[in-house]
């Protein structure tokens, strides 16, 4: 580390969501300017197209045009990542649009991140799309909600305006089971209370938006997990010239959960035998131990035949094998689910095939409500049974995301059609 | 409840990085790493050790050389690989002009966007079914929208707006025969992490990246160094009639080929000197350095459309 770096306090993946003109593209042009992570060339360059546009000021928003395609519409159509750093913590921002029928990109964006800005108009308060895109991150098992009531210069920054949404907005979350959720009020065009407090909010005491970004926990370092393992790729070198390497035989992934050290004992699924962990390693070189999301190599006791797909896992806290599955599918793809297909599940590192063999019902995600359904079109979120070829060693969803999610892939075009979480 | 010390962010990023390189080898039957011999592709041969070794990797190395690199840098990407003793493939616009594949529209036309051509060639000469490359999302606009395992149809094209949906790490790198996935373990590092990461893990860099003495000319505002040797020997981009030549005090911060990579003026001779002045630069890299994106707002976007990785 360099001299000038005090403290790491990770990285942590977030979301922003919010209806078309609630100022969400503002907002992160707002963060990156203020974080000074916006340099004077992209500065200029976005003066200049502001000026095009006839635009007085410059316009933050443009920061995060990606596309041509966008840049002619003057809206956000796909999911953009973002990046910015305050020195002690790195931030990646996945920015997902705001229309109904972009919810698979939300869907997309929320499986990463660790928390969600919710934008609300303070002149329109808790909208259809407020409520859909809540419904979206919490189903998505986002942990930490911030409802960012922006706009509030157009509100005269009055506190009954905000008090009102606040309540309103809470009403909503009882009724649907979010239960962690922050308020604050923003303005991001003048930029009060997303870096600097400004003048104008002085009637609210609480933290700006980088002060809450900057106390959030860090994906997955909230709870302790069970150890989940899946293989995603066996070191065999016995070419090698070394001789001591004739007999490695390394099982290479991500500790998607838990931790792991030596000595500890190991069931690898789905053979279910069982050994000792005899080394950890990262780049052949002995680490002792591994935690959550740390990419490593390990080395069992006993040779036992393991290949890709396979899960090492705690001997003591081994997840249900399943051949069929209840899931929350989100369905992605132009082409509807059919029933009468077979198609390809990847969860972890393993595939299988699966047929849909139930749809118990479909959420109206406007309404909330649950709806009878017959087929999934894209952006439908429905209640599915599949039956599968192979086992899948899962956990539920909202206990273990990495161990909990799963996509389906249409084996014609190999294309991603649908998102899952088992229940 | 147990509260954990999460992970640095130089950590978190080089696991998520491991973790898509094993994925490209367990999904993909053969796969390659584009090497230039650039700082972004010495951090993913960092990565690939890390991800394998003590095993060999499971592709081979590739460079698509444009014939306008800098010797400096030729040098190290042999000697790079040979260090590793990873086998190195490098393939050459050139020969696709000899081919008649690649036509410059005049000699001095910058070779940089025809690596598409000679790219492509590669592919289908040893039936690669995925490029990982060292591009990261913070490298452009365009690039901002990329997916981690980003889908080319037989022609090599992007489709920015047919992209299939990403979700957690559940990397999709399935493809037909014929069609291709680039995979870019490095995404999400920005400049800086890249020289963090460079420091941290004391990677050796080509020379040209240090503050160094050299010949320029200043030419519409930017920088253009003049009279570099080839590794033929030849000299190239020559000053044009009535250019000053000036020596400056410059580096690199990126490289690529010749005729369309500017240094900017540093006196930052050591990486922990790089890494100070990358934290308090007032110009994007791409902004500074490379003549070849500012021609139209939309250009990164058009060339990966046409293969571009």
């Amino acid at each position: 580390m360099s001299a000038h770096q005090v403290e790491d306090h990770g990285l942590l993946r977030f979301l922003t969501c919010g209806s078309v003109d609630d100022g969400k593209s503002t907002l992160i042009g707002r963060l990156l300017f203020d974080t000074k992570t916006i340099l004077a060339d992209t500065l200029n360059a976005i003066e200049k197209t502001s000026q095009k546009r006839g635009m007085g000021a410059v316009d933050l928003s443009l920061l995060t045009d990606g596309l041509q395609a966008e840049r002619e519409q003057g809206i956000t159509i796909d999911v953009a990542y973002r990046y910015f750093s305050t020195g002690t913590r790195k931030y990646i921002i996945a920015d997902a649009p705001g229309h109904e029928q972009y919810t698979r990109n939300m869907v997309t964006a929320a499986s990463t991140a660790n928390l969600a800005i919710i934008l609300i108009d303070a002149r329109k308060g808790v909208l259809t799309q407020t409520r859909r895109h809540s419904k979206l991150a919490s189903l998505v098992g986002i942990p930490h909600l911030v409802v960012a009531i922006n706009k509030m210069d157009l509100v005269d920054y009055s506190q009954e305006a905000y008090e009102k949404i606040k309540a309103d907005y809470l009403e909503f979350a009882a009724k649907v089971g979010i239960d962690d959720v922050r308020f604050l009020p923003l303005s991001a065009l003048n930029g009060d209370m997303i870096v600097d407090r400004g003048d104008s909010l002085n009637w609210y005491d609480g933290p700006t938006l980088l002060e809450i970004l900057e106390a959030a926990p860090t994906a997955h370092s909230e709870h302790a997990e069970k150890f989940r393992f899946p293989v995603q790729y066996v070191c065999r070198p016995q070419d090698s010239a070394n001789p001591e390497l004739h007999d490695y035989r390394g099982f290479m992934g991500r500790v998607e959960s838990g931790a792991i050290k030596v000595g500890d004992k190991v069931t690898v699924l789905p053979n279910g035998l069982e050994s000792t962990v005899k080394a950890v390693q990262i780049g052949g070189v002995d680490i002792g131990e591994a935690v959550t999301e740390q990419s490593v190599t390990l080395l069992l006791a006993d040779e036992i035949d393991t290949s890709r797909g396979d899960m090492i896992v705690k001997t003591d806290e081994a997840p249900q094998a399943v051949k069929e599955i209840a899931a929350t599918v989100c369905w992605l793809a132009e082409t509807p689910l059919d029933r009468a297909r077979t198609y390809l599940i990847r969860h972890t590192t393993r595939d299988s095939k699966a047929k849909l063999t139930a749809i118990d019902h479909r959420l109206d995600v406007n309404t909330l409500e649950k709806v009878p359904a017959e087929k999934l079109a894209m952006n439908d979120i429905a209640q599915v049974r599949f039956k599968l070829a192979q086992p899948l060693f899962v956990d539920p969803y909202q206990e273990n995301r990495a161990t909990g999610a799963f996509i389906v892939i249409d084996e014609s075009n190999n294309n991603t059609v649908g998102a899952g979480m088992i229940q | 409840m147990t509260q954990r010390q999460p992970l640095s962010h130089l950590d978190w990023l080089e696991a998520e990085a491991i973790h898509i390189m094993r994925e490209v080898a367990g999904q993909c039957s053969n796969p390659v790493l584009l090497f230039s011999g650039g700082k972004d592709s010495i951090c993913m041969l960092r990565i690939a050790e890390k991800a394998f070794r003590p095993g060999k990797f499971p592709f081979p190395l590739m460079h698509i050389d444009t014939g306008h690199n800098y010797q400096e840098v030729v040098a190290f990407r042999d000697k790079r690989a040979a260090e590793l003793g990873e086998r190195l493939i490098v393939r050459s616009v050139e020969d696709s002009m000899k081919r008649g594949t690649v036509v410059l529209k005049h000699e001095g036309e910058s070779r940089n966007k025809h690596q598409s051509v000679t790219l492509l060639e590669a592919i289908e000469e040893f039936g690669f079914d995925c490029c990982i490359g060292g591009a990261r999302r913070d490298e452009e606009k365009a690039r901002a929208k990329e997916r981690i395992m980003s889908f080319r149809d037989e022609f090599g094209q992007w489709d920015p707006k047919n992209q299939r949906p990403e979700l957690w790490n559940l990397y999709n790198a399935r493809s037909h025969k014929g069609e291709n996935i680039r995979a870019f373990p490095i995404s999400n590092w920005t400049e800086m992490d890249v020289w963090q990461y460079i420091e941290r893990e004391g990677l050796e860099l080509p020379s040209i990246y240090f503050a160094h003495t050299r010949p320029v000319v200043i030419r519409q505002g930017a920088i253009v160094p003049v009279n570099v040797p080839l590794v033929s020997g030849e000299l190239t981009n020559l000053p044009k009639a009535g250019e000053e030549i000036v020596e400056k005090l410059v580096r690199f911060r990126t490289v690529g080929d010749i005729s369309c990579t500017a240094p900017v003026e540093s006196d930052a001779d050591n990486v922990a000197k790089i890494v100070v002045e990358t934290a308090t630069t007032t110009i994007t890299e791409r902004g500074a350095t490379r003549l070849d994106d500012q021609t139209s707002e939309a250009s990164m976007e058009q060339r990966k459309k046409e293969g571009y990785f």
